[in-house]
């Protein structure tokens, strides 16, 4: 593979990350606890959504065959979605939903702030505005779990129950495809391993802070960067684009 | 002083917060609204996704509710009337130079 196609499939990665779980976070919206819940969920999905959309306007550029961000999110198959398997896991209930974003954001948020030192223009001005994005995404994420984890008996119990599910999916965020190592090594995009010092350094002083305790984990799940998914990411990818695959080029 | 009753602002964990915003350096804090949160960073938080998605302002206040006293709607002639005849208050006797915007 040459550089471009290494780029293109790199791009698509952090793309697929950051829509499925927008897509996710808007499946909050009308059915959030609070009205302030319903209001921040899809603002968060929001955020992903734009910088997901400028990510496939560039990795469309690059590839340079004509298809555009639309294209790239509503007819490519479940198979062939490269996101990590954190950002699929449904909902659950809002503990799981806050979980899933602390772990995402604290992973986004020093990998967006080190991308801003791209070599390549375009990164470069995506990184910017996902790095302050994710910096909020983080704090909002990490104060809910505080609260939950040193809330209620119940909400307590809920945020471990979410730990339980979710912990195993983030060894993910350090493992870098082979298109990604490429694009690492010639200084385009930031080394993903190199974000779990400062990663795990954040959720343990978030987790002692809400009293909860950090999991010892050894096995981790992964898959994700070459189109193995959970059964639920087809379902979801069914919802989102059947508009677009019954009718082709839909607008309004 | 009426100190308005806890029963009507306060729910079992999140009471209800007062927002006010800055649109741009230089002019004051306005109030834009209230929202319901467990404490002042939640409230802070929840204010950025209710009230600033538009680009508002660039600053926040949140103040709880509670903390709020209000003049009594009741006392309100006794307040306010008399001020209803001093017209001579109102600096609608002087020209405003040209080039003054923020009067």
């Amino acid at each position: 593979m040459n550089e471009a196609n290494n780029l293109f499939a790199a791009l698509i990665e952090l793309a697929d990350d950051h829509l499925v779980l927008g897509h996710r976070l808007s499946e909050w919206c009308g059915h959030a606890p609070t009205l302030e819940e319903d209001l921040a969920l899809p603002n968060l999905a929001l955020d992903l959504l734009g910088t997901a959309r400028q990510l496939y306007a560039s990795a469309g550029e690059i590839e340079g065959l004509g298809r555009d961000e639309d294209q790239l999110a509503y007819h490519r198959d479940e198979r062939e979605f490269r996101n990590c398997l954190l950002v699929e896991q449904p909902n659950g209930d809002f503990a799981f939903t806050v979980l899933r974003q602390f772990y995402f954001s604290a992973f986004m948020k020093e990998y967006w702030r080190q991308a801003t030192a791209s070599a390549n223009a375009l990164i470069r001005g995506i990184a910017g505005r996902a790095a302050n994005e994710a910096s909020y995404h983080t704090r909002y994420a990490s104060e809910w779990t505080i609260r939950l984890g040193d809330g209620t008996d119940e909400s307590r119990a809920r945020m471990h129950a979410a730990i339980e599910d979710l912990h195993r999916y983030t060894g993910e965020l350090f493992a870098s495809s082979e298109a990604a190592r490429s694009c690492e090594k010639a200084n385009l995009l930031p080394w993903r391993a190199t974000m779990r010092d400062e990663w795990t350094k954040t959720s343990k002083r978030v987790f002692s802070e809400a009293r909860l305790s950090y999991p010892e984990c050894e096995f981790f799940l992964a898959g994700g960067r070459q189109g193995k998914h959970g059964e639920c990411l087809g379902h979801m990818l069914a919802e989102m684009q059947y508009l677009q695959r019954s009718y082709p080029g839909a607008n309004w | 002083m009426l100190r308005l009753r806890r029963v009507e602002i306060l729910t079992e964990s999140t009471p209800l917060w007062e927002v006010f915003i800055r649109p741009r350096n230089g002019l004051a804090h306005k109030h834009v609204g209230s929202l319901h949160a467990a404490d002042a960073e939640m409230a802070l938080i929840g204010a950025r996704n209710a009230y600033t998605r538009r680009g508002e302002g660039n600053s926040i206040w949140v103040v709880a509710s509670i903390d709020i006293s209000s003049s009594d709607p009741d006392k309100s002639s006794e307040d306010f009337d008399s001020a209803l005849t001093k017209a001579y208050r109102h600096p609608t006797f002087y020209n405003v130079p040209d080039g003054v915007e923020n009067l």
